[in-house]
């Protein structure tokens, strides 16, 4: 049965943020979960992201904000292998990804949720799931075994199920879930291989504020232990769920610290955050 | 290192076990499904009691055919329906497989080759999958519109290289071999057609069930989400093109094996088997019978033997009915007819299938008369253009037509207009009942899951 893959117990699929190895190859201090140095990209002439820097620890919750089109959901499509950068360098615990295909960044611990919902619609909730954990616990292209032998990875997706409260929609195909359904299986598929680096592209986008509040109370419980970025809209919530707050504005990240550190921030306030900042302290008052 | 793996690997099945006794919590693996067993079962029986119950030596060459076309309909359908590639090459494999296994035959029949003619099969299904690893590589990188432009150009590709080595593809005439030869184990020669029935019989059953083991494995599922978001897929950490490739070299095995079992069949192979419209056939015939259902594709090589032996024989038109057969399935069931089967379930599992009996018998008796005064009109067309030295009466089921006579175009358009209207009646009808019917299931499916 899964002899193959010994030791794959789902402890071990959350592949650590600092790896042994990861740390040798820097010495002492371990390395940055996420690194990004001075990453361009240009579509035609265009620069889209100039010069974009990052660094994000271990365990951090970062939230990605800034104006429409300053280049949020490109520089996750830059970390994430959707695009290459066209200079620059992308550093996963250390380790170069810039220019590396997808499949292979997820494979080093790196998964991606989409903004607009991304799932398999033809199969159930359940299959979805199971083929998010699949290539974490070693199955790759096998066509050997059977998936109901596989019960390391069944019970994988029947965890997740629970977790994403999805349990009683097990068998329903994706394509029939209501939205916010499938926005919760999108994150379902996203932390289903265990990866230690988390980004979420407007996780919420499209749902109503009651929606959002519980959704992001769902993406805090899922996310426990990992690095998270996301992209988020609703100044609410992007100051209740993140640690740090990286700003985006034209292709740059302007500030990238802890919130009450961005919120007096004068370039930011300056170039974007203003009346959304006036909003949010109205609002906790 | 050795011992850190035996230890994992004796901790791993203790912690299962303990999973499994936690109440109701984990994924229960259920070993034994006994409706899974009886379908299996009766499909078995099928294949060995079909030449007993059908007879006439027609039946036995077409069951014969059946079993080659369902094996092939099912592998094109790992590409179509399980992987969303529509390949218009499928018949390079199949094709390609049909000659190494009538040359592997003549080896034996030579002596230089010791295999028993059993195996010959086997040497198609091999060299299918060895010339897709070869070929699948270039076709595979993309999928949708350029995979079928790619699988279109290597068809073309293989079909004129057929013309250009008449050593291998034997040219004209093709290859032909003889399959009474080699060790002839028990006293079966393959001579008689039956006996050959039963080692097609063989192989269908056993194709029909790793085909469907193949859905029910990792590959199988990712193929299936391959299919459905080849982008997402790349991002759970798959290799696309890799699950497309591997699958593709399966597939083309399939097609393989049963391309060499035609090979035994017929005893001759010519460079037809490669050509564009067999694939065109093996596409057709994979959809009528439902690319969307694991079982749709044995529906569709079962009609393809019908169709190209049965139908062929009563009219010189039958393309030109296919053709429309095709189109209106395209049209308004897309899902084949399985899908079709599968919807009837659905409904008859909700109690609801017996009051349509009325409509389906008026859409059956509408079309009919629509098919009769249509029919009676193309057949006078192709006996004008094909028979016209034997003049231009022609019998047509039993009726005189007169191809020059407006009586006869006159009646049979009546006849075909009619039907059309009062089919147009039936059709209405059946919709807002059909409709209403789904909303029923609906409901009832949204009661039950409140319950």
């Amino acid at each position: 049965m899964s002899a193959v893959v010994p030791g794959l117990a789902p402890a071990d699929i959350e592949r650590a943020a600092t790896s042994p190895a990861t740390t040798a190859l820097t010495g002492s201090a371990p390395p940055y979960a996420l690194e990004l140095k001075d990453v361009r990209k240009s579509f035609g002439k265009t620069e889209i992201i100039r010069g974009a820097s990052l660094a994000v620890n271990a365990g951090e919750r970062v939230a990605v904000i800034g104006p429409n089109g300053a280049g949020k959901s490109t520089l996750f499509n830059l970390v994430s292998g959707r695009f290459a950068p066209t200079s620059g360098e992308v550093l996963l615990n250390g380790q170069r990804i810039d220019g590396k295909r997808p499949f292979e960044i997820n494979r080093l611990g790196l998964s991606r949720s989409f903004q607009i919902t991304n799932i398999f619609p033809k199969l159930s909730v359940f299959e979805n799931l199971r083929c998010g954990v699949l290539w974490s616990l070693g199955y790759r292209y096998t066509f050997l075994k059977f998936l109901a032998d596989l019960d390391d990875a069944n019970e994988r997706a029947e965890e997740l199920l629970e977790m994403i409260k999805l349990d009683k929609k097990r068998d329903v195909l994706a394509t029939n879930l209501t939205y916010a359904e499938q926005r919760a299986l999108e994150i379902g598929i996203t932390i289903a291989g265990g990866a230690g680096v988390i980004l979420l592209d407007e996780p919420t986008a499209g749902m109503s504020k009651s929606e959002t509040r519980r959704f992001i109370e769902l993406i805090k419980e899922v996310t426990v232990g990992k690095t998270l970025l996301t992209v988020e809209h609703d100044m609410g919530v992007v100051f209740g769920l993140a640690d740090k707050i990286a700003v985006v504005v034209y292709g740059e990240v302007i500030a990238f610290d802890r919130p009450d550190a961005v919120r007096s921030n004068q370039r930011v306030q300056e170039a974007y955050l203003g009346s959304h900042v006036a909003d949010a302290q109205a609002g906790a008052r | 290192m050795n011992a850190v793996i035996d230890e994992t690997s004796r901790a791993v099945p203790s912690a299962r076990g303990a999973a499994h006794h936690a109440p109701g919590h984990y994924y229960e693996f259920r070993p034994y499904n006994i409706g899974r067993w009886i379908v299996w079962g009766l499909f078995a029986l099928l294949l060995a009691v079909a030449p007993m119950v059908f007879t006439s030596s027609l039946s036995h060459t077409m069951l014969s055919q059946m079993g080659i076309a369902i094996v092939v309909c099912l592998s094109y359908n790992m590409l179509l329906g399980q992987g969303g590639m529509l390949s218009f090459g499928h018949a390079v494999y199949s094709g390609l497989g049909s000659f190494l296994a009538i040359h592997t035959l003549n080896l034996v029949s030579k002596g230089s080759l010791p295999i028993p003619v059993s195996l010959v099969p086997i040497v198609g299904g091999v060299s299918g999958a060895l010339f897709a690893v070869l070929l699948g590589w270039v076709t595979t990188k993309k999928a949708a519109t350029p995979f079928a432009m790619i699988t279109l150009g290597i068809g073309e590709l293989v079909w004129a290289m057929s013309l250009m080595f008449p050593e291998f593809f034997g040219g004209e005439g093709g290859v032909s071999g003889n399959r009474v030869t080699g060790s002839q184990p028990l006293g079966i020669t393959f001579g008689p057609q039956i006996q050959l029935y039963y080692l097609i019989a063989v192989y269908t059953f056993i194709c029909t069930a790793l085909m469907f083991a193949f859905t029910r494995t990792p590959l199988g599922r990712m193929l299936n989400a391959v299919r459905d978001n080849p982008e997402r897929v790349e991002f759970v950490g798959y290799d696309t093109q890799k699950v497309r490739y591997i699958a593709f070299i399966i597939a083309a095995f399939f097609a393989g094996i049963s391309g060499g079992l035609a090979a035994l069949n017929f005893e001759i192979v010519t460079s037809e088997v490669v050509s564009g419209p067999r694939s065109g056939a093996y596409l057709l015939f994979t959809f009528l019978g439902g690319a969307t259902f694991f079982f749709g594709p044995i529906i569709g090589g079962i009609l393809m033997v019908i169709a190209f032996v049965l139908l062929s024989e009563l009219t010189k038109a039958w393309l030109l009915y296919m053709g429309l057969v095709f189109l209106f399935m395209v049209m308004y069931a897309p899902g084949g007819i399985a899908s079709l089967i599968m919807m009837n379930l659905r409904v008859a599992s909700f109690g609801r299938l017996r009051e349509l009996w009325v409509s389906y018998l008026a859409l059956a008796f509408t079309a009919l008369i629509v098919l009769l005064g249509a029919a009676a009109m193309i057949e006078m067309v192709y006996h004008l253009k094909l028979n016209a030295a034997l003049g231009p009466e022609l019998k047509f089921l039993g009726i005189n037509l007169d191809a020059h006579g407006l009586n006869s175009w006159f009646g049979s358009a009546f006849v075909m207009l009619t039907g059309l209207g009062l089919f147009e009646l039936a059709r209405r009808h059946f919709v807002r009942h059909w409709g209403e019917i789904q909303e029923f299931i609906e409901k009832e499916i949204k009661r039950r899951e409140a319950l």
